[in-house]
């Protein structure tokens, strides 16, 4: 079985313990925060398993890309501290479970996209001149979860699942033969290149960025620009912390564009999470909390004046789009931005 | 061309009537696993004097007649067990009144829910009624008949539990109404005449319900859908039970299905909770969430899925679709909430051995006073071994119900014949009577609720 690569030297050596000190649901100075990491390292039991929300960011605050994050949820499976109460693991895990068939694996050479879990939202790809001329992987969504990354189960203390079952997902992908695949959701780009490696677990194609392609397509289209004009915020995904080497193309692609990326309390490393798992974790006050912290970001959404609040995950869209466009706030997706920008119209 | 079918012609005119064996052929049909039977003539009424000249005819004539609402109870019911006359009602959809401040409507039954469901929302948004899960072309008449329960079953009970008043034609084709409607006072109370409502739940085996009084309720600005789920059963009544003490959620059902695997073995809790505003919402979610079902989440033994997932209505059931060939048919009872578990446990077992993947449903009516619970089987029109499975496993699930001393919602006449075998004599004795005072030429849809 993979094993995780955590090394607790490190920790030794780290002088900021950045990955708890810096977390933001979780009060804990840098001596408290380098006994209980290194407690965790150790195998032993820490509050840290309690309290953490599993919003992903220690992975980016760890200097030394020491998966801090991977390793609470491994200890919270070893130890049975699971996040979210019986019935909603299970539920998480047999989500993942594929029912309608085996995947056709249509050959292709190349670059090729892939949707993953998300092939629902094919529509809004399909047609766009930024995607032209890429096969895609995942256009099935009876057959989409062949292609799911299961990451997810990061958020339901399960590494187990994710290592039984990523093997054959890498399989299945990598059959269709592309040599690089463009990741419509950036929680399959941080499993293909932070948390595959991180375990030991091979991949034989190179992942890019959907950012960092819609980036390089814009430039090729540059003249088809035309400046939108719009006062921007971003939602930053959980998972975009497994890729913030990534995360400047968000600023690039606005500046491309010509859209104001407005400045605000949970902007980049301090973005704020959806809330989507928060909710229904077992610690008492997860719903409140959940609330509140939904309530905070839109509020700061509002003060800094956004038009538009640009969207990388559907899952962040699905929890928080509707009551950002509630508070007057257009929610969308990056890549429908994107179209807007070379006068594609988005639906 | 038959004397009946010009009868019927000069009744409704010639569009309206029709004995064509292409026109038959749909109303031989039903939606589930009955064997098709043929009608010899069907005629759609557009007015009451209509519908009573032609049931007049059919008495005379001693010509079996069934009324036809939408057609949806999938058992059957609406199929004419003795050819006859098939009277499709759809024709009959007026809106004759709505009463704001009174909160009732008037409707001519044939009207469809959909109707009813979008003209509020279009005319009076502050009211509803209680719209049952089925398609939107289900009557008003049709599901009256049945004893049906919509999506305010859990704060008002059995949709038959909703009426103001009634108009029926009797067998005899005279009109009879019931309430104050009765004494010419309006249509804004059944109660408190002496109690001769020999109609709801007959399958249209005593008389052809025209018009009704439906009860309207407030209608809320906000309407939202927040999920729960356990995976043990047991927990499921008491889980209930706690959310309709609070006597806020405007519809209460779990769920459970082997497809998607996300359901399968567990248990999802569907709370509806409206509000006006924000504040009446989230005050709903806390008092559910952080002080009834509390507990559960704590223990971790249960947990939230979604909550604002925002709900618009109808909100009809896709359930059991999940068979290639898209049929699907369901034994629905009336039991006790504490029933769950078991109703569960075993329709589960029944479908195993059918092989279909087994969908449970039970729907909170009343406060947890009972719940309509569901298992449904689906099959492949175009494969009859698939058909023969369901229609096995129907019979099975009837004959559970009657071994876990459960009540069976709208029976087809399997399950009808199981109940009347169970049926208290004094009770079956009053019934037979009723039929043949009401009925004596027994043209009513026969085979339905049948004292032998
Ligand atoms: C997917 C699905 C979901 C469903 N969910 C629900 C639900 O949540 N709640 C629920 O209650 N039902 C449900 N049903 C069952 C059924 O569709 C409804 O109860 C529906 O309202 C029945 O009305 P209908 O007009 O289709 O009746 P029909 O099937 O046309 O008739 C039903 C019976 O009543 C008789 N009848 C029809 N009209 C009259 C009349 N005017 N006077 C006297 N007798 C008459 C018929 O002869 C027949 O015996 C569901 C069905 C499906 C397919
Ligand atoms: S995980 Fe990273 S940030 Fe935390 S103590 Fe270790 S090296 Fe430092
Ligand atoms: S995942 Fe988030 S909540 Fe958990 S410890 Fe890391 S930063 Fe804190």
């Amino acid at each position: 079985m993979y094993e995780l690569k955590f090394d607790p030297d490190l920790c030794m050596a780290c002088d900021t313990q950045d990955c708890l000190v810096k977390c933001q649901h979780m009060d804990i100075d840098q001596e408290a925060a380098r006994t209980e990491i290194l407690k965790l390292a150790g195998g032993e039991d820490s509050f840290v398993l309690r309290d953490c929300v599993t919003c992903y960011a220690c992975e980016e605050y760890c200097p030394n890309g020491n998966h801090p994050f991977y390793l609470i949820v491994k200890m919270q499976e070893e130890l049975g501290m699971f996040p979210l109460p019986d019935p909603l693991v299970k539920s998480g895990v047999q989500v993942g479970i594929p029912f309608r068939g085996e995947p056709v694996i249509d050959e292709m050479e190349g670059t090729a996209l892939n949707m993953g879990v998300f092939s629902p939202l094919l529509g809004r790809v399909a047609g766009s001149k930024l995607f032209e001329g890429l096969p895609i992987i995942s256009h099935d969504s009876r057959k989409m979860f062949h292609y799911f990354c299961q990451l997810m189960y990061l958020h339901y203390g399960k590494t187990s699942v994710i290592n039984e079952r990523l093997d054959g997902i890498i399989q299945t992908l990598a059959a269709h033969g592309a040599k690089e695949i463009v990741h419509f959701h950036d929680e399959c780009y941080g499993t293909y290149t932070s948390y595959a490696p991180a375990f030991g677990i091979e991949v034989p194609f190179k992942s890019i960025h959907l950012f960092e392609f819609l980036y390089n397509r814009l430039l090729e289209l540059k003249d088809e620009i035309r400046p939108l004009g719009y006062k921007v915020v971003y939602q930053r995904p959980c998972s975009s912390r497994l890729s913030s080497d990534k995360h400047p193309f968000v600023a690039k692609i606005f500046d491309l564009i010509s859209v104001e990326y407005m400045d605000r309390e949970y902007k980049d490393e301090n973005a704020m999470c959806c809330g989507a798992t928060i909710l229904g974790q077992k610690k008492e006050g997860s719903r409140v909390y959940c609330a509140e912290i939904q309530k905070k970001n839109i509020d700061d959404m509002k003060k800094a004046g956004g038009q538009i609040c640009v969207f990388n995950c559907p899952a962040c869209m699905q929890t928080l789009g509707m009551p950002v466009s509630k508070a007057g706030i257009m929610p969308l997706f990056m890549s429908d931005l994107c179209r807007l920008a070379i006068g594609e119209k988005v639906g | 061309m038959s004397s009946i079918h010009q009868e019927l012609v000069n009744i409704v005119g010639e569009d309206y009537a029709s004995n064509r064996r292409e026109e038959l052929f749909t109303y031989s049909k039903d939606l589930g696993t009955s064997q098709p039977l043929w009608p010899e003539y069907v005629v759609a009424p557009k007015t009451t004097d209509e519908l009573q000249a032609v049931v007049r005819l059919a008495n005379e004539t001693k010509t079996p007649i069934v009324p036809l609402g939408g057609g949806m109870t999938l058992a059957g019911l609406a199929l004419p067990q003795q050819g006859g006359v098939i009277i499709d009602l759809k024709r009959m959809d007026k809106i004759l009144e709505v009463n704001e401040q009174g909160r009732y409507m008037v409707v001519e039954a044939g009207i469809s829910h959909g109707k009813i469901t979008s003209y509020l929302k279009k005319n009076h948004p502050n009211l509803m009624h209680s719209e049952p899960g089925a398609p939107p072309a289900a009557t008003v008449g049709g599901n009256l008949a049945i004893h049906g329960q919509g999506d305010l079953a859990h704060p008002y009970g059995f949709n038959t539990d909703m009426v103001n008043g009634l108009e029926v034609v009797l067998p005899t084709g005279d009109i009879a109404r019931f309430g104050s409607c009765a004494v010419g006072s309006g249509w804004y109370t059944m109660h408190p005449l002496p109690d001769i409502g020999l109609f709801l739940g007959w399958n249209g085996a005593t008389g052809i319900i025209t018009k009704v009084s439906l009860k309207l309720y407030p209608c809320k600005k906000f309407r939202e859908n927040n999920m729960f789920v356990v995976e043990n059963e047991e927990f499921v009544p008491d889980v209930l039970f706690e959310i309709s003490h609070l006597g806020m959620a405007e519809d209460l059902i779990a769920t459970s299905s082997e497809i998607p695997p996300m359901m399968n073995r567990l248990h999802y809790i569907s709370i509806i909770n409206t509000g006006d505003s924000e504040e009446e919402l989230e005050f709903k979610r806390h008092m559910t969430f952080d002080v009834q079902l509390a507990k559960y989440i704590r223990n971790g033994v249960g947990g939230i899925v979604s909550l604002y997932d925002e709900r618009s209505r109808p909100q009809v059931s896709k359930s059991a679709d999940w068979k290639k060939g898209g049929g699907f048919e369901y034994v629905g009872a009336i039991v006790p909430v504490s029933f769950y578990p078991e109703c569960y446990r075993r329709g589960s077992e029944i479908s195993g051995r059918h092989f279909i993947p087994y969908t449970v449903l039970g729907r909170v009516i009343g406060s947890c006073h009972s719940m309509m619970f569901s298992w449904s089987y689906a099959f492949n029109r175009a494969d009859d071994a698939t058909v023969k499975h369901a229609r096995d496993a129907l019979h099975e699930t009837d004959e559970l119900v009657m071994e876990l001393n459960g009540t069976i919602w709208k029976p087809a006449i399997f399950g009808q014949k199981l109940m009347l075998e169970r049926m208290d004599p004094g009770a079956l004795r009053l019934m037979k009577e009723v039929k043949k005072i009401l009925d004596p030429n027994g043209i009513m849809n026969p085979g339905n609720w049948e004292v032998d």
